[in-house]
Order: C-alpha cells, then sequence, then structure tokens
C-alpha cells in the first residue's frame, strides 16, 4: 500500500531511558517501525515491555526522570525527537492524537464534554465557535454515538466506560490527525463494546487515511485488526511483518511461544504451550537477549545481543535462532 | 509428577529476577531517613523523650524538693549562680526553683499525659472503629453519628468543660482528653477497615471458615495499623498541646505536677517586668517537642501513603 | 422451573457416577443489592420527591447444577452478576433467595462439622493477584492457617503437609517465610490456589483467576488447573469473560445476562451452534487468532444497567429479533435439545 510515499511516522531504533535512583530502566531500547497512511500497526508485548513509553516519547511526553536518549522520531520526514515543547504541542491534538486505557486521562471530569470538544478544536484551528460545535457534533455521531446533542450536554460521568472511551476517540478525531496512538483502549471494555470500538477505529482508518497504532497485550485483538505487527519484548522490538506473516509463522521464539500460549479452538482442553519464567526486570538488566533464560532455542551467541535480521519479504526479526532455522552451537 | 517438575523449574527460572528478599520495615526505615528534615526531627523527638524519661538523673535540682529549693534564688537570669553552688542555665522561677530542672521534670508531666491520653484513646477509638467498619449497617450509622457529634465541637472547648466537671488532676485530664480524642481513632480505623474489608484476602478468610475475631484481629486489624501510627504521633501532639492550653488556663494539672502548660503559665506575670525566661524556656521546649512530633508525624505520613509510588 | 441438569458431557468425567446427587446445585438463587435511602432522602420522599430505594438484581432466579469432575464456565459482561453468583456458592455472600445444595443437602440447614466440611468443600480463586493476599502475613500462615485452625493437619505433620501443597502449586517451599509482595503476579496467583488447596476443596470457583496475568503467565496457571483437576479430581466453576479461555477449559458453558442465565450448553455444541442470539452475537465478536483483517460487526447498543434492566427479555433493546412479545415476557429457560437450555422466544416459534 503507497508503495514509494514517505510514511507517515518512521521510529528508528528508539531508545528511552529511565534514570532512577535504583538505576538505569531501558524501558525502550531499540525499537523500530513504519506506519503508512491508513495502515493499523498493532505493538504488541507483555506488561512492562515498553509499548506505552514507546508511544509516549512519540509524543513527546516522557517525564523525568526519563529522557529519549537515542534514536529519531521521524513524523512525515520531520525529526521530532530535537523539536522544543511548543512544537509538539501543537502537534499533539492537531497532527498526532492519543487514546489512553483510561478515557478520563484524556477527559476533564468537571467540564461538560461540549466545553471540552469545542476548546479542543479551538485550540489549534481558527474557526467559529458554532462551526466548532458542530464539528463536535459530527464527530460524536461518526464514533457510533446515537444522539449527540444530548450526550454533548453531559458530564463525562454520565456516560458508562464504552461510552466515555468513544468521546475521547472522539476528541482525539476532532483535527483530523494524520496518527492515531491508541494505547489499550479497549482492555477494560466488554466482548461487545470492544468490538464496537474496533469497528469505529477501523472504519476511520479506512475512510480517512489516518495511520493508527494500536498498543495491546492481545494478540486476539491484533489479529482482526492491524495489518502489521510489531512484537515488543524487554524495551525491543523482536519481531515485525505482517499480520499473517508473524501468526501465522513466527520467527521469534517468543511470539512462537506467546502464539502457542493462547486458548485456541482447536487445541480444546490439551496444556497449553507454556513460556517459563516471567519477564525480568528492566532495571540494571544483563547484557545479551533478554529472552535467553526463558528461551528453548537459547544457545551460546545469545549471550551476545541479537542484532536485527532484515529478511527479504520485508520481515524483521531480532534473534540468533529464528524459529525456521536450525539451532547449532 | 512431570508437571509437577515443569512448574518448578519454571518457578526456578523466575526466581533469579524475582524481587530482592528485603523486609517491609528495613524497606520503610530506609524511605522515611530519605529526608534530613526528618532525620533531624526524629533527632529531637529521641533527645526529649530520654530527657523526659531520665529527668531524675539529668537535673541539677530536684524542683518538687521544697528542700532544696531556696527562695533566695527566685528570679534569677540564666547563668547566674545558685546559693547551693551551680548554675541557673535557664534562670530560676518565683519560688527560686531551675528553670531547666522543672522543665525537664515538665516534660516529663507534659509527654506522659500526652502519650497515655493518645495510646488510651487510640485503643478505645480503634475497637470502636473496627465494630462500625466490620459490622457495618445500623451499628456503624449509630457509631459514625456520635463520632460526627464529638468532632463537630471545638475539642478545647470540651476538654475545658470537661474539666471544670471532673476537677483538676492527672487522672482528670487524661480522661478529658481521651473523651476528645477517641473519635479521631475511630474515623480513621473505620476508613482504612472499610477499604481493607472488602479487598479480596478478607473475603478469602471468611470462604476459608474463619472465626469474626480471627478476621477482624489476625487479618483486618494488622492491615490498618499503618495510618493510625501517623494519627497517633500527630494527636500526640495535639494532646500535648491541649494540655498545655488546659493548664495555662489554670484548670489542667494541680501545681504540685507542674507541666510546660503551668510553667509558661506561672511565667507570665513576669513577662511584663522583662523576667522573660520563665515563660520563654518552657514554651521553648513544648514547640520544640510539638513541632518535632508533627514532622516526624508528617513524614510517617509520607512514607507511609501508598499512593505515593516507592 | 426447572433445574439444570448436568448432562453427560463430551468427556468423561471422572467420578460422576449416576443417582449421586450434584456435587453443587443452587436452585432458584436470586441476590438483591438494596442501597437504601439516607436521612436526607428519607426526607425529600417524604415530601414527595422522586428518590427511591435503588435495587440491583444482580442474581435473578438461577438454577444450576455442577457434578463431581465436571468443569462448568460461566461467561458474560461486566456487571452481569457472575461473581455474585461465585461468592454465593462460594459462601462469602448470603443469597436473598433460593437455595444451595451440597451433595444433595441445602448448607442453610447443616451446622457443626457437616457446615464446615461443606464451608471448607467449595473455595474461591480471585482475580486480583495482590488484593487477595493479606500482604502482612508470610506465606506459610497464609496457606496453612486454615488447615491448622481447623485441625485437617497436626502439628507435627504441618511442615511436611505444607510444603506438600506448595509444590503442588509449583510454588518452591523455601519461599514459604516470605511475604507476598516479594512474588510476582503469576506465583502469587500460585500462592492463592495453594491456600484453596489447604483446606482440601472439592470445588473451585475460579473467578476471573486469569484476567490480570500476562499471556505467557496466564497459560502456565491454566495448564496448573486442568492438572489439578486431573490429579485431585477438582471440580470448577471457572467465571471469565475471555470466551477463548473458557472454551479450552471447560465441559459444559454457561452465559449470563443482566442477572440471568440465557443459554447453557456442553462447550462444543455451545460454540458450534449457539441458540440465543446473544450468544450468538458473543461468539461473534470474541477476537480470534484466527480471524484476520476481518470486518467487525458489531451489535448495537450499550449494557443497559442493572439497576433498570429493560422489561421482558433484557436482551430485547440489542437484539436483532426482537418481537413485540419479547418486550413484554421474559423467556423461560427451556430445554431445547438434550443437555442444552436456552431461554429465548424464537425458540417457541
Ligand atoms: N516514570 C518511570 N520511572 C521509571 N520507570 C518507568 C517509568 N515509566 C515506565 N517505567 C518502566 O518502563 C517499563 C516499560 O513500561 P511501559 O509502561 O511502557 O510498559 P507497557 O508495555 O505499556 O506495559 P503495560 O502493558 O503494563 O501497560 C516498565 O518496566 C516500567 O517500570
Ligand atoms: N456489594 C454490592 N453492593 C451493591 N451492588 C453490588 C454489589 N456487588 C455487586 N453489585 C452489583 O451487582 C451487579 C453484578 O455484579 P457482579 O460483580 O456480580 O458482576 P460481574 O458479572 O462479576 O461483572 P464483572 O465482569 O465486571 O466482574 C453489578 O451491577 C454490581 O454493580
Ligand atoms: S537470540 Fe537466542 S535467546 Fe534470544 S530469542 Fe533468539 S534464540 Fe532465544
Ligand atoms: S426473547 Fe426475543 S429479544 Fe430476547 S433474545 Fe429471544 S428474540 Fe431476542
Ligand atoms: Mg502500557
Ligand atoms: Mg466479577
Amino acid at each position: 500500500m503507497n508503495a514509494g510515499k514517505q510514511p507517515t511516522l518512521e521510529v528508528e531504533d528508539l531508545r528511552t531511558h529511565f534514570f532512577t535512583k535504583a538505576g538505569v530502566v531501558k524501558a525502550v531500547d531499540g525499537v523500530s517501525f513504519a506506519v503508512g497512511q491508513g495502515e493499523v500497526l498493532g505493538l504488541v508485548g507483555e506488561s512492562g515491555s515498553g509499548k506505552s513509553v514507546t508511544g509516549f516519547s512519540i509524543l513527546g511526553l516522557v517525564d523525568p526522570p526519563g529522557r529519549v536518549v537515542g534514536g529519531r522520531i521521524l513524523f512525515k520526514g520531520e525529526d521530532l525527537v530535537p523539536l522544543g515543547e511548543d512544537r509538539m504541542r501543537a502537534l499533539r491534538g492537531s497532527r498526532i492524537a492519543m487514546i489512553f486505557q483510561d478515557p478520563m486521562m484524556t477527559l476533564n471530569p468537571v467540564l461538560r464534554v461540549d466545553t471540552q470538544m469545542i476548546e479542543a478544536i479551538l485550540a489549534h484551528r481558527k474557526v467559529s465557535k458554532a462551526a466548532a460545535y458542530d464539528r463536535a457534533r459530527e464527530t460524536l455521531m461518526r464514533v457510533g454515538i446515537a444522539s449527540p446533542d444530548e450526550r454533548l450536554r453531559s458530564y463525562p460521568h454520565q456516560f458508562s466506560g464504552g461510552m466515555r472511551q468513544r468521546v475521547a476517540i472522539a476528541i482525539a478525531l476532532l483535527n483530523e490527525p494524520d496518527l492515531i496512538i491508541a494505547d489499550e483502549p479497549t482492555t477494560a471494555l466488554d466482548v461487545t463494546i470492544q468490538a464496537q470500538i474496533l469497528y469505529e477505529a477501523q472504519k476511520l482508518c479506512r475512510e480517512t487515511g489516518t495511520a493508527l497504532i494500536w498498543i495491546t497485550h492481545d494478540l486476539t485483538v491484533v489479529a482482526g485488526l492491524a495489518d502489521r505487527i510489531c512484537v515488543m519484548y524487554a524495551g525491543r522490538d523482536v519481531e515485525q511483518g505482517t499480520v499473517d506473516q508473524v501468526l501465522d509463522h513466527p520467527l521469534h521464539p517468543y511470539t512462537h511461544g506467546l502464539i502457542g500460549s493462547v486458548p485456541s479452538r482447536n487445541r480444546r482442553g490439551a496444556r497449553l504451550q507454556q513460556i517459563p519464567g516471567m519477564t525480568p526486570s528492566l532495571l540494571n538488566l544483563a547484557p545479551g537477549c533478554a529472552f535467553r533464560s526463558r528461551c528453548p532455542r537459547a544457545t551460546d551467541r545469545c549471550e551476545a545481543e541479537p542484532t536485527v535480521t532484515m529478511r527479504g519479504d520485508g520481515r524483521r526479526v531480532r534473534c540468533f535462532n529464528p524459529v525456521d532455522a536450525d539451532v547449532s552451537a | 509428577m512431570s508437571t509437577t517438575t515443569e512448574h518448578l523449574q519454571a518457578t526456578a527460572a523466575a526466581m533469579p529476577t524475582a524481587p530482592r528478599v528485603e523486609s517491609p520495615l528495613r524497606r520503610f526505615t530506609a524511605a522515611f531517613f530519605e529526608s534530613r528534615i526528618a532525620t533531624a526531627a526524629f533527632g529531637m523527638l529521641l533527645l526529649v523523650v530520654a530527657i523526659a524519661l531520665f529527668a531524675p538523673w539529668l537535673s541539677p535540682q530536684d524542683p518538687y524538693d521544697l528542700a532544696v529549693v531556696d527562695i533566695m534564688d527566685s528570679r534569677m537570669a540564666p547563668g547566674e549562680e545558685a546559693m547551693a553552688g551551680f548554675t541557673f542555665w535557664l534562670g530560676s522561677d518565683g519560688a527560686g526553683r531551675d528553670m531547666l530542672s522543672a522543665i525537664f521534670y515538665g516534660l516529663r508531666i507534659s509527654l506522659g499525659v500526652g502519650v497515655a491520653s493518645g495510646l488510651i484513646a487510640m485503643l478505645i477509638g480503634m475497637c470502636i472503629g473496627l465494630t462500625a467498619a466490620y459490622f457495618g449497617g445500623r451499628v456503624d450509622a449509630v457509631i459514625m453519628r456520635i463520632v460526627d457529634l464529638q468532632l463537630s465541637f471545638p475539642a478545647i472547648l470540651v476538654a475545658l468543660i470537661l474539666v471544670a466537671i471532673l476537677g483538676k488532676g492527672v487522672d482528670k485530664v487524661i480522661i478529658a482528653l481521651v473523651t476528645v480524642q477517641w473519635a479521631y481513632y475511630a474515623r480513621t480505623v473505620r476508613g482504612s477497615a472499610l477499604v481493607e474489608r472488602s479487598k479480596e484476602y478478607i473475603e478469602a478468610a471468611t470462604c476459608l471458615a474463619l472465626s469474626h475475631r480471627r478476621i477482624v484481629f489476625r487479618h483486618l486489624l494488622p492491615n490498618c495499623l499503618p495510618p493510625m501510627i501517623v494519627v497517633v504521633t500527630l494527636q500526640t501532639a495535639h494532646a500535648i498541646s491541649l494540655e498545655a492550653t488546659l493548664s495555662f488556663l489554670g484548670v489542667g494539672l494541680p501545681q504540685t505536677e507542674p507541666s510546660l502548660g503551668l510553667l509558661i503559665s506561672n511565667g507570665f506575670e513576669y513577662m511584663m517586668s522583662g523576667k522573660y525566661w520563665i515563660s520563654f524556656f518552657p514554651g521553648l521546649a513544648l514547640l520544640i517537642t510539638i513541632v518535632s512530633i508533627n514532622l516526624v508525624g508528617d513524614q510517617l505520613r509520607d512514607v507511609l501513603n501508598p499512593r505515593l509510588e516507592r | 422451573m426447572s433445574v439444570l441438569e448436568s448432562q453427560s458431557s463430551t468427556r468423561v468425567v471422572p467420578g460422576s457416577a449416576a443417582g449421586e446427587p450434584p456435587l453443587i446445585e443452587v436452585r432458584h438463587l436470586s441476590k438483591r443489592f438494596v442501597k437504601a435511602l439516607d436521612l436526607a432522602e428519607k426526607i425529600a420522599a417524604r415530601l414527595g420527591a422522586d428518590v427511591h430505594e435503588e435495587v440491583v438484581h444482580a442474581v435473578d432466579d438461577v438454577s444450576l447444577a455442577v457434578s463431581k469432575g465436571e468443569v462448568v464456565g460461566l461467561v458474560g459482561e461486566s456487571g452481569c452478576g457472575k461473581s455474585t453468583l461465585g461468592r454465593m456458592v462460594a459462601g462469602i455472600l448470603a443469597p436473598s433467595s433460593g437455595e444451595i445444595l451440597y451433595r444433595g443437602s441445602d448448607r442453610a440447614t447443616l451446622d457443626g462439622a457437616a457446615a464446615r466440611r461443606a464451608a471448607l468443600a467449595v473455595q474461591m480463586i480471585f482475580q486480583d493477584p495482590f488484593a487477595s493476599l493479606n500482604p502482612r502475613m508470610r506465606v506459610a500462615d497464609i496457606v496453612g492457617e486454615a488447615a491448622r485452625v481447623h485441625g485437617l493437619v497436626d502439628a507435627a505433620g504441618f511442615d511436611a503437609y505444607l510444603d506438600e501443597v506448595l509444590r503442588q502449586c509449583g510454588l518452591d517451599p523455601s519461599f514459604k517465610r516470605r511475604y507476598p509482595h516479594q512474588f510476582s503476579g503469576g506465583q502469587r496467583q500460585r500462592i492463592g490456589i495453594a491456600r484453596a488447596l489447604a483446606v482440601k476443596p472439592e470445588f473451585i470457583v475460579c473467578d476471573e483467576s486469569v484476567a490480570a496475568l500476562d499471556v505467557s503467565i496466564q497459560a502456565q496457571i491454566l495448564n496448573l488447573f486442568m492438572d489439578l483437576r486431573e490429579s485431585l479430581g477438582l471440580t470448577y466453576l471457572f467465571i471469565s469473560h475471555d470466551l477463548g479461555v473458557v472454551e479450552h477449559l471447560s465441559d459444559r458453558v454457561v452465559i449470563m445476562y443482566l442477572g440471568r442465565v440465557v443459554e447453557s450448553a456442553p462447550t462444543e455444541a455451545l460454540f458450534d451452534e449457539a441458540n440465543h442470539p446473544y450468544t450468538q452475537a458473543l461468539l461473534r465478536e470474541v477476537p480470534r487468532l484466527e480471524s484476520r483483517h476481518s470486518s467487525f460487526e458489531p451489535i448495537k447498543g450499550e449494557i443497559p444497567s442493572p439497576l433498570d434492566p429493560p422489561p421482558g427479555c433484557h436482551f430485547h433493546p440489542r437484539c436483532p429479533h426482537a418481537m413485540a412479545r419479547c418486550r413484554e415476557e421474559a423467556p423461560a429457560l427451556r430445554e431445547i435439545a438434550p443437555g442444552r437450555m436456552s431461554a429465548c422466544h424464537l425458540n417457541d416459534g
């Protein structure tokens, strides 16, 4: 899709570290990916793997003691890392928007929804209040809210969780951003409500060409939604490719294990494949492959840091002994 | 069996990265002494308590022994020498008592009354608060109405009225202080007990068919204690200043057991004639005591606050 | 109203002899939560203001039987009363009405040693690996307290017993002097399981017991559940909103919607061909690894508030097949095929 065109966002070897009293937490330590117009990238990984910090880094929202210490974030060709706070603020909310797991991070509990939405428009555009209101109304309808006029006059606490998340999404859409970063926006929601929100998200990308980064720990959600998948482990991207490539033929042992541990129809009642051990602490992580202690394919080589291998079919994998290779010491 | 070993391996592989063994107490002390002010306040408090405990051995003079107090020494300025040969480092009062010794002994009484009333009030308040939280419903409603009523009156007013009715004496003052303070403890304990009670570990204990008593005292109570430590320190400081106020107003402790408040009150009449030390030094001692307790209490609150991620 | 009979499932159910009463059976169980008016509201009500007591029918006339060795999955959306039902079965909440039978005898009528045995026979494993362990007790006390208090082991055999239970749950007994905060989420969940196993239960209620865990850790715990079922002959009521997990584990699935059971069927039959429109919608919308680039076509509408459920069939505002009758008359849960029950008027037509 859009071959030859510049991707909306290109992240190159991003590194974001937290300099805490206890030591350096390398929350993001080498992540690269790209999202094009109208494309959905699923950013998948376990709790603490650095998914949210990646999202925050793109938006310039990393607070001390955290700092982006390396890499480039190219948004339509412009590097965001050295940008000043003023320019970033202008981009946030207009060109790049974020949706959080907790919609109340976007919504102000003491303001009516219309006030918040109109403010969000007027902050970035010179239009009349009436035009802003119409825009707010139209956007609410687009995310599937039935009687927008009535909803606009309400306060956030008068909505259910799913409705609130939809309002937060509507606010993210107000200024027709080129890129939306959604950080587990459906994790707290019910299956039927989640399906509604996934539906709106998918429709949106197809219709407006917005690029979407969908952060989640749930492989099954990205299976249906995303075009490409980037798997993170311990702050690094370990595997990337199209949904079909990654889910049908995982290359990295971690992805392989992860897919095996998802309960699924055709293995009913059988023991699930399990990845032994648990996620390592990112604090003072030992050198070498971070998955080493849990990896069934680990060899002596894995004491060294694996680098990313580019495959001919556009896939990337960070492993010495990918699943399709013979393991030999 | 093979599955069990598999699990064990999984666990064993996990252990190296598991949090290091570190007792909660050690973590707590490390966090507490992070603040330099709190450390200084804690040192000061230790000193004050030590002085109160060892007053008879530390004081140059026994201020209550009429045989050693000489009226000729009255109202000596700080640094002057007594008839008996020692120095009045902080001067002497109207009766010729060494101020330093009087303050040491006064501290003993003030702290004693404050701590005793604080502990008694805590015991009473804790039982009432736990009862309210655990049984809920009408019991809770009635108890909390009484607590609200109690807290809506200014403490000093209630204490004044009570002492006026009961009369002077250490025990009476303690009764008055406990009466005005138990409600704070009851409310705090109830608040934290309500939060803890709704947690799943209490449900688990119910499911294991443990007795009510066991659940309240073994499971609920220990988890409600940390916020109590803060309230105890702050309320003890409050009790000390309440007692000082009562004594200053002449309704608290009798002249035979002079607390810091009484000392201040005794010296007050000499203030105008330039003999500031008779009031000033007991006042300073009171201030230092209360401020250091409060600083320690504030730091405890910060350290024990679960919302401040550590 | 008929009681759900536990039918022989597709898999062999160990120990379920014919004629034996189900291990746990609930009959017409209901739980209402009443938010009573406070003083100001009472006065306002007297003065004619439109305030009244709010009643939530968290569980509304549910009947269900689970026989020994069976794994029953309980599925439904947030607030439909799954946890409330599970808590009543586990004896944590008292029902507003209805009865719970343990091996055929009403639990409320038991007393003394029989009551205690019935209480200990049903244990619960909770969702939150952090809140479900007392942070001020050591692992040894968390796991061993009840067994000791109830005299299930004597002092001499206690240590060996404790080690055995911990090992069974994949925990190294040398950790027993530690406090819960020194463990990871998955290990804490194992401690919670050990606590339940230590009183030798027969029936375990798992309330979203893996929902808070990472996928790879989830698999470890699910495997542990399956191993324990095999080695100890345990029976489970497995509560989850994750249909994938339930499908993997259960012999039979019960679907709830707003306090009522709407469908109950052997797992394979249910997933192959759901009867109730709600179940159908739910199954269509479960995200699966196999469904790529899907076009989501979600059912419309919000889950109604349990404070004010719609009349008739609770599902009618969202149901694509709703008819006039659905708005007035609540459909009864009826047997539609051997071992399958559903509550929908469409089955009458
Ligand atoms: N302010 C901070 N100070 C120190 N470490 C931090 C800070 N914020 C995040 N981290 C660390 O960075 C790592 C990555 O965190 P992040 O929130 O990105 O994880 P995540 O992949 O989003 O996980 P989850 O699925 O739980 O949301 C974690 O180990 C976390 O402890
Ligand atoms: N202690 C309580 N007091 C009042 N209402 C309650 C109480 N416990 C539960 N409820 C209400 O009962 C209904 C059912 O709650 P329950 O927790 O059983 O739902 P659930 O199916 O477990 O949902 P979830 O998937 O969110 O855990 C909800 O509407 C809830 O608000
Ligand atoms: S680099 Fe080695 S240890 Fe790391 S995932 Fe690949 S095989 Fe496993
Ligand atoms: S009874 Fe009517 S509304 Fe309810 S599920 Fe069946 S068809 Fe739909
Ligand atoms: Mg996150
Ligand atoms: Mg629940």
